[in-house]
């Protein structure tokens, strides 16, 4: 047995791992309070890593230091991504209320096409490098072959983002209020929630941790162009499935294991049916377990 | 009921027949990827063509005759291929420059074979393109990728004395097949092993189990097939993981791009690429001509593309016919001085004089090993 | 006064929004910036204009689809003209008219564009019966479509088999690869089954593209060999031609197909399950059957589909079966009017043709679609053309505006 390897795969499927788990969260959120995939979502993530990029730049041209950069930059993408979230609710999925399950969802692949197209228009169709904002820590040095600063930094942050989450959501008057909505949004409503108020929150939390995650990974992967919101909304997507849609934490769960097993099956198989291991492993669930693994199995009434 | 048909039919077949105009002209079809994710490796043909045609067209034109370009955007996918490559000969083109990408051109290659169409590629480098024999009219003035492959693996195995090579890909038609016409050679060849031979999906949020797998496989070469950006983010986390090893790559690394974005990354990397044509007096003056009329510096394949309507536009004044057979007899009989050298082409359509060279990033820029 | 303050804002706000993106250009190469602030501007205004329409838009809606709702004036004229049976059959004859006459009058090139059309009809209605008809979210329509194709591909080059026999095989393999995904999914309902056909889509795509063993990987297949007409050689226009006539004969037999199973025992059966299926279950419909049925119904027609895309192409890849198309064909039957197959034909027209003809703004095409897609189903959902229960028409004249199955 290859400890080292094994090692070195489990900290490159953590750090997948907690990316996919940050973008899961927008969609398990969006889910649980309207029941809607949020085609888009993966968007919002392509988004965030090019307002990144363009702050980034222009803050790099004008002389501040990188950690600097990275905070401010990260910053403007989460409050972009945020207003962009809230936007695109209010003008293509509010005035959907109420109109059945496929017209939302066609809209979201609609919102989806238009920000890819956006983008073109807007900047480019082909790659940009995306400058290394994350400075080398010291510290990390002597293991930087296996877990470097970037991925440090990634599931650092992606933690305590999740942890102030989870305690935003439990203890806060507006997350009992989410929830409440989540579980029954009549039923909230009645009891004085303002639900148009309580999604575009959601919207809000969920864009801004795509955003993070969006600024994180092209400044660990170096690239972005406008596709590669795709993908990676796909497989946060599985994640958010394969720990139980609607479910905040099984969501991270669901972006752990996702890129755990991602990371193990290009280290142990082969990296040629990587996604059609992802994909496998969520249809897989949703047959056998379509709740998750820690969602609850609904019966239906009559 | 019967006149209301017939008014009907007769105000469509108007209409229909309204798109098909007289030919006075020489009509030249340029056809690529001019937009979508692959326009940047399409709109340099397109320039080319321009500064050819003008260039003809203030001299004059072919015999007196002027030269005008039917641009068809195809976006390199094959279904659409199709329909560019039957447009253009709806409308007439006499030749065809074009297409980009080796599955596009694929796909429209039979319509212009059935049609006896000359068509004539800056950048396609299948090698079945040609040596399948299938495509009697079909022309390059780029190598193709076996000998790309061919030139990589010999230069890995003789060159750098590699003993295990790491074949990695970017899951795509171009790269995928340097990657397995690479793997061949090496394999035939017994003189090295191929310690892993993998793919790496575009896009993806991390490459690092793939860069962990080439530690593991203690290859002390790797071979890469596909393009630029991928190549750059393999290099940075190969250097990132401090995995000692040589990387060779291919045509698609072979781009300036490559050094801005990877940086010092890119310091010691190999790649191929299209003999260095820019000590020549005609490129240097193609590229002066970009520069003064699109006011930016020629981007991918322009060479090629340059040399390929400079070799159509000397087959038809040289024919003196827009006659497929006697432009095909011109262009594999009279040599040519393009802006790639001095070419003509072999029975199969690949440009004579035309090869690719080996280059290493060194100091920032990409300078001739072999 | 109010309205004009409040789109003021809204205009401020998309200046704020979309300043990064449309305003900013870096060079990360060069690193040099361009400031592009006359799109501030544009942005500004368009904007401004815009959220002034959209409340009156809004209005609108509400106000046509309160109307809708007691009156029904949209269905009333079109109702008018099928129930006149001279004026349909006379457009039909037409229209059958010119399709039959556009390759012998037009250009190859047009023929082109009409095949490509037919093919997404043929498509469309397919996945209608899916969709629109059994009311169940299929994502992965390209992967039958892409399953025709390779079988026929594959089966010409390994068996030499030809286009007339692989027709029916193509379908058969597809209907029955529905069916092999169907099993499983049978328990999902709603936005599950659509994740679980788009996960699978995604699989066949990527199995075709890394299996290069079988099917050639991400280089295709090519040289798909062209229908033959009796042993005649074709040149490629009037293969083109033929391939047109072939395709126009499919795309009328599945209209009429699918026409008569929106209408049979099991369409019926369908319709209802997707309104309620634990009433159906009730009422003694067999479930797991019925289910099956649409589904290999839906995914047959995306095989014959196929295997007539890849005669016609002469070379297929697995680029060409991506998520994307099957959005696509997924917005044909939604913005057609799901359920409704004259709403599929003309939401083919609208998705297929228009960007073809449109390729003078070749740019901008795409984002206009996309911009299409959202509004239409901001404003109006039920699709161009909506669907419409039969109408049974009962001998009794008092009973004659009741109708039967308003779905």
């Amino acid at each position: 047995m290859d400890w080292q390897y094994l090692a070195e795969l489990f900290l490159g499927g953590l750090t997948r791992g907690s990316i996919y788990a940050l973008i899961a969260i927008g969609y398990t959120m969006v889910y649980g309070i309207i029941e809607l995939i949020n085609f888009a979502h993966g968007e919002i993530y392509m988004l965030g890593a090019f307002t990144g990029l363009i702050v980034a730049s222009v803050l790099g041209i004008l002389g501040f230091p990188p950690a600097q950069i990275l905070i401010l930059a990260a910053l403007a993408a989460i409050i972009y991504c945020a207003g962009y979230g809230y936007t695109m609710e209010k003008i293509a999925y509010k005035p959907l209320r109420g109109a059945g399950r496929l017209s939302p969802l066609i809209s979201a692949i609609g919102m989806s096409l238009f920000l890819q197209n956006y983008i073109i228009l807007a900047q480019t169709s082909d790659f940009l490098p995306f400058p290394s904002l994350i400075p080398e820590f010291a510290f990390l040095d002597p293991v930087a072959h296996i877990f470097g600063s970037s991925n440090f930094v990634i599931v650092l942050t992606s933690s305590v983002s999740m942890a102030a989450l989870t305690v935003f959501i439990k203890y806060t008057k507006m997350g009992k209020a989410m929830r409440a909505t989540a579980q029954n949004r009549k039923m909230a409503m009645l009891l004085g929630v303002n639900a148009d108020k309580i999604i575009s929150i959601t919207f809000l939390l969920g864009s801004s941790l795509a955003a993070l995650g969006g600024v994180l990974i092209a400044s660990h992967v170096g690239m972005v162009n406008f596709a590669v919101g795709f993908l990676a909304g796909i497989k946060a997507f599985t994640a958010a499935v394969l720990g139980g849609i609607g479910s905040i934490p099984g969501a991270m769960l669901g972006g752990l294991f996702l890129g755990l097993s991602e990371s193990f099956a290009t280290g142990y198989i082969s990296s040629d049916y990587e996604d059609v291991f992802a994909f496998t492993l969520l249809v897989v669930f949703l047959i056998f377990r379509p709740s998750g693994i820690m969602g609850k199995a609904k019966v239906e009434k009559v | 009921m019967k006149g209301r048909i017939s008014g009907l039919v007769i105000a469509a077949s108007l209409v229909l027949l309204a798109g098909t105009a007289m030919a006075d002209t020489i009509k030249i079809g340029v056809a690529g990827a001019h937009s979508g994710d692959l326009a940047s490796y399409g709109l340099p043909t397109v320039n080319a063509a321009k500064l050819v045609v003008d260039e003809v067209n203030a001299k004059g034109g072919i015999d007196g005759k002027q030269i005008e370009l039917l641009i068809q955007d195809e976006e390199c996918k094959p279904e659409k291929a199709t329909n560019a490559a039957t447009k253009l000969i709806s409308d007439g083109a006499v030749v065809v420059l074009g297409h980009i990408c080796s599955g596009a051109t694929k796909a429209a290659l039979p319509i212009y074979t059935e049609a006896k169409l000359v068509c004539m590629s800056p950048s396609a480098t299948n090698p079945e393109l040609t040596q399948s024999g299938q495509y009697p009219t079909f022309f390059r003035t780029i190598a193709s990728d076996d000998a790309q492959a061919t030139l990589g693996a010999e230069f890995a195995i003789n060159t750098l004395g590699a003993k295990k090579i790491a074949v990695l890909h970017d899951k795509g038609d171009y790269g995928k097949g340097y990657a397995e016409y690479a793997q061949q050679f090496i394999t035939d060849g017994g003189a090295a092993e191929v310690v892993l031979f993998e793919g790496v999906t575009p896009g993806a949020v991390d490459y690092s189990a793939v860069v962990q797998k080439i530690r593991k496989s203690e290859a002390d070469v790797v071979m890469f097939g596909g393009y630029h950006p991928e190549a750059s983010k393999i290099v940075a986390q190969l250097k990132k993981k401090r995995v000692e090893v040589k990387f060779i790559s291919d045509d698609g690394v072979k781009d300036d791009t490559f050094i801005k974005v990877a940086g010092a990354d890119a310091e010691g990397v190999y790649a191929s690429g299209p003999q260095d044509v820019s000590s020549l007096e005609m490129n240097k003056a193609a590229r002066a001509a970009h520069v003064a009329k699109f006011n930016a510096e020629p981007g991918a394949f322009f060479d090629n593309a340059y040399a390929a309507i400079q070799a159509l536009v000397n087959a038809i004044d040289k024919a003196d016919s827009t006659d497929s057979a006697k432009i095909m007899e011109a262009l594999r009989t009279e040599n040519v001085d393009t802006s790639v050298g001095t070419i003509k082409f072999d029975a199969r359509g690949d440009a004579e004089g035309v090869g690719f060279s080996m280059y290493q990033v060194q100091g920032g820029k990409y300078v001739v090993v072999q | 006064m109010h309205a004009l303050k409040k789109s003021l804002l809204i205009s401020l706000w998309f200046m704020f929004l979309t300043f990064p993106i449309m305003v900013i250009r870096v060079n990360t190469i060069e690193h040099t910036v361009i400031w592009r602030w006359n799109n501030l501007i544009l942005i500004g205004i368009g904007s401004f204009v815009l959220s002034l329409i959209w409340p009156w838009a809004l209005r609108r809606r509400e106000a046509s689809r309160a109307k809708d709702s007691t009156a029904q004036a949209q269905v009333h004229i079109l109702d008018r003209l099928a129930a006149n049976k001279n004026i349909l059959r006379t457009v039909i004859v037409a229209l059958l008219a010119l399709f039959l006459a556009i390759p012998l009058l037009g250009t190859t090139y047009q023929t082109n564009i009409l095949i490509s059309f037919l093919l997404y009809v043929i498509l469309g209605l397919g996945l209608n019966i899916i969709v629109g008809v059994a009311g169940l979210l299929f994502l992965g329509h390209a992967a039958f479509y892409a399953i025709g194709a390779y079988s026929y591909a594959l089966l010409s080059q390994y068996f030499g088999l030809g286009f007339w026999l692989a027709l029916p095989l193509g379908g058969l393999i597809a209907a029955l690869a529905g069916l092999a995904l169907a099993f499983p999914v049978l328990r999902l309902r709603g936005d599950y089954l659509a994740i679980v056909t788009l996960g699978f889509g995604e699989i066949v795509r990527l199995v075709l593209e890394n299996w290069s063993s079988l099917t050639g990987g991400p280089s295709g297949v090519s040289n798909i060999p062209r229908p033959g007409l009796m042993g005649m050689q074709l040149d490629v226009a009037q293969a083109n031609i033929y391939v047109y006539y072939i395709v126009l004969v499919m795309a009328m037999i599945t209209i009429v197909a699918v026409a008569r199973v929106k209408d049979s025992r099991i369409g019926r059966a369908l319709q209802a399950l997707r309104e309620d299926e634990i009433a159906c279950q009730a009422m003694g419909i067999d479930r797991v059957g019925v289910k099956l049925m649409a589904f290999s119904l839906g995914t047959a027609w995306a095989g014959f589909a196929g295997v007539i895309f890849a005669a016609k192409t002469t070379f297929i890849n697995p680029a060409s079966f991506t998520f994307f198309e099957s959005a696509i064909i997924l917005s044909i039957v939604v913005l057609g009017g799901m359920g409704s197959n004259l709403g599929v034909i003309l939401g083919a027209a609208f998705l297929v043709l228009l960007p073809e003809y449109m390729r003078a703004f070749s740019e901008y095409r795409m984002i206009l679609f996309a911009t299409a897609m959202v509004l239409m189903m901001v404003f109006r959902p039920q699709g161009l053309i909506p669907a419409r229960g039969r109408i049974y028409h009962v001998d009794d004249p008092d009973a004659h505006s009741s109708n039967g199955g308003q779905a």
